[in-house]
């Protein structure tokens, strides 16, 4: 079913299985005030060697609020000629308000796939009637990247956007303009070193469904078995990158089962069974019966990941913190970062701190 | 875009490109490490201790990595003084140097650190004295997981560790070697777990609450002797000097300090997964 990833894939072999660490850094304005993306991507440069230029990429949150009610559909091509039948596609089931494509510089070399943005409302019919708006734009994302080769929606929330490609994240900035181009209230960013999964413009992070992004350093063992469970819940992984599983695992969890990231974090990195057996009888209870219910989506093996959608910013390690996260504050501008020293290059924070391995940092825009 | 790229060392500029971020004041050398990365930095620091210098000190620190590492020169010693943030593995196969951090240090502070001394005025992140081999290490507050993992001890050489503050889980996991201290200064109850996993050598001294879960299977609990206070008494006040007018305290003093409880874990065998492996 997906054979078209074989040019966009770098496969050098000499990457495979080189230890190295990616970088991940994400800001929040928590009054929603909107800024641009110097801050980041300052950020990232300060962290450069964490990565090897074979993955970058950007979401932000608040850039189209001129589209607020539609879906923003970023699409890639790796050949020109299947836009037509996405467009064919999303023609058919929604009402395509507007269309471009989204703008790059010419003179960055890095030969990337072609990039182009709808704005799309659902045109629901017969059965999909049935559906939420969200589930039925899943379900169509879903069936353009299992079923239209050589096309990939990276992106399918509103009034947010993903920007990604094999790069050094500052030049994927560079690329798509994020500095002149765009203000938003969350950026997360990540930069790739790829280990065990290819480099290729599809499976840099950030990873999104509908106005979820998860920015992700480490490895994650349990995919077969996270992979399969998502599968009974329609969900699809088709990036070649254990990532992936948990965007679609937050958008399972917090959209349709509406937990909040307090428990979905209990259930990503739970606490160890001695633990559980130490705790009093109803919280020993609750979290036997998360583990027990929620058992395909322990994310097992090393893991530092940020979490975004309209409205939160979440930083969460695995349990027994296997990869590096630093928290840090300055008035409403939360952080979440790989290091100390890529806060301190964009800001003197108020207060910096590193949480314990399994307790998330959150974010929440303040009720205005 | 295949062509593979190494952010290490693209774009190192020579020296002699960047030998205007040095000032030599007598036998100090000052660094403005503002555009500097973590090469052209520490290629700047040997050219230091190289012309002479017996100071380093260096401005404007962010991230840069290894700061003290290439430095071995047998005959001399220097004192390397940090403005900023320094990036991991601060001191990193340091052999007899002293590093001063005005501020906060990331990962791997005194990654197999030869000899020496570091100390941190703020806190560090995760794997602090790492596989350390001799020398000290003080941090004035915090630090992460897995705290003197696999330290170890040889003859004379017994590395020394000293936090002000509480550490997070796996503290002296496969510790083979060494001393670490926990001062557990304006808190309450440590919140690490598994601490001394897999222990095999060294000692660890807790001050503060300590449950017995909190310990891994490997270490156990014996009683201080005089000896351990001899020794404890000298490293606090070390600790003290350092960091009293830096934050710290003013009102700490030795006894008070040691006036608190204090366990002290050892491991309860020298090769405790000798069963686990078969031959």
């Amino acid at each position: 079913m997906i054979n078209n990833v074989s040019k966009l894939r770098v496969t050098d072999g000499r990457v495979n299985k080189d230890i190295q660490s990616c970088a991940i850094f994400g800001v929040m304005d928590r009054s929603g005030r909107r800024f641009g993306g110097k801050m980041i991507i300052e950020a990232m440069k300060n962290m450069k060697v964490r990565g090897n230029g074979l993955g970058g990429g950007f979401a932000v949150y608040g850039i189209y609020p001129e589209y607020k009610d539609c879906y923003a559909i970023h699409v890639m091509f790796e050949k020109e000629e299947v836009k037509q039948k996405v467009d064919g596609f999303l023609n058919k089931y929604f009402d395509v308000v507007d269309d471009e494509e989204i703008p790059t510089k010419e003179d960055v070399n890095l030969d990337p796939p072609m990039f182009w943005r709808y704005f799309v409302k659902p045109q629901k019919k017969g059965k999909d009637k049935i559906l939420s708006d969200d589930d039925y734009v899943v379900d169509k994302v879903m069936k353009i990247n299992t079923g239209i080769d050589y096309a990939y929606v990276f992106s399918s929330g509103k009034d947010m956007g993903v920007f990604k490609g094999v790069g050094f994240p500052e030049e994927i900035a560079e690329l798509f303009m994020l500095e002149e181009l765009y203000k938003g209230y969350i950026w997360t960013a990540h930069s790739r070193f790829p280990t065990n999964t290819p480099g290729w413009w599809g499976g840099a992070h950030p990873f999104c469904i509908l106005d979820w992004t998860v920015v992700h350093n480490g490895e994650i063992s349990s995919y077969g078995t996270n992979r399969r469970f998502l599968e009974m819940y329609g969900y699809y992984c088709t990036l070649f990158t254990d990532t992936e599983v948990i965007a679609y695992a937050v958008d399972l969890l917090m959209r349709k089962q509406k937990l909040p990231i307090e428990v979905v974090a209990k259930i990503f990195a739970p606490p160890m069974w001695d633990q559980i057996d130490r705790m009093e009888e109803k919280k020993k209870k609750f979290y036997t019966t998360l583990r027990m219910v929620y058992a395909p989506l322990l994310i097992n093996g090393p893991f530092t990941i940020i979490i975004a959608h309209h409205g939160e910013m979440i930083g969460l390690t695995d349990r027994i913190r296997l990869r590096p996260i630093t928290a840090g504050e300055k008035g409403d501008l939360l952080f979440v970062s790989s290091e100390e020293a890529a806060i301190r290059a964009v800001c003197k924070p108020d207060k910096v701190w590193t949480p314990k391995g399994g307790e998330p940092v959150i974010g929440r825009l303040k009720k205005r | 875009m295949s062509k593979l790229r190494d952010p290490f060392m693209d774009n190192v500029r020579k020296i002699e490109n960047i030998a205007k971020a040095v000032k030599f004041e007598g036998n100090m050398a000052k660094i403005d490490a503002r555009e500097l990365n973590h090469k052209e930095l520490n290629d700047l620091i040997r050219l230091c201790v190289e012309k002479g210098a017996e100071k380093i000190i260096l401005k404007n620190v962010c991230g840069q990595r290894y700061i003290g590492t290439r430095l071995f020169f047998p005959d001399k010693k220097v004192e390397i003084e940090i403005f900023g943030t320094p990036g991991n593995d601060l001191g990193m196969f340091m052999n007899g140097h002293k590093i001063v951090v005005h501020g906060n240090a990331q990962d791997g502070v005194g990654n197999t650190m030869n000899e020496g001394e570091i100390i941190v005025e703020g806190r560090a992140g995760d794997v602090v004295a790492m596989s350390m081999r001799g020398g000290r290490v003080f941090i004035r507050d915090d630090v992460g997981y897995r705290t003197a993992i696999h330290m170890k001890e040889y003859k004379d050489k017994v590395p020394v560790l000293v936090v002000g503050g509480t550490s997070q889980d796996f503290l002296g996991e496969y510790m083979a070697g060494g001393i670490v201290v926990l001062l557990g200064l304006n808190r309450g109850k440590h919140l690490a777990n598994y601490i001394g996993t897999g222990m095999h050598g060294g000692r660890i001294y807790v001050r503060g609450k300590l449950e017995k879960y909190q310990l891994g299977k490997e270490v156990g609990i014996v009683e201080m002797e005089e000896e351990d206070y001899k020794k404890l008494e000298s490293l606090v006040k070390d600790f003290l000097i350092y960091f009293k007018g830096k934050g710290l305290d003013e009102k700490l003093d030795v006894d008070e300090i040691l006036g608190e409880k204090i366990t002290k874990l050892i491991p309860v065998s020298k090769r405790p997964y000798g069963r686990i492996y078969t031959y």
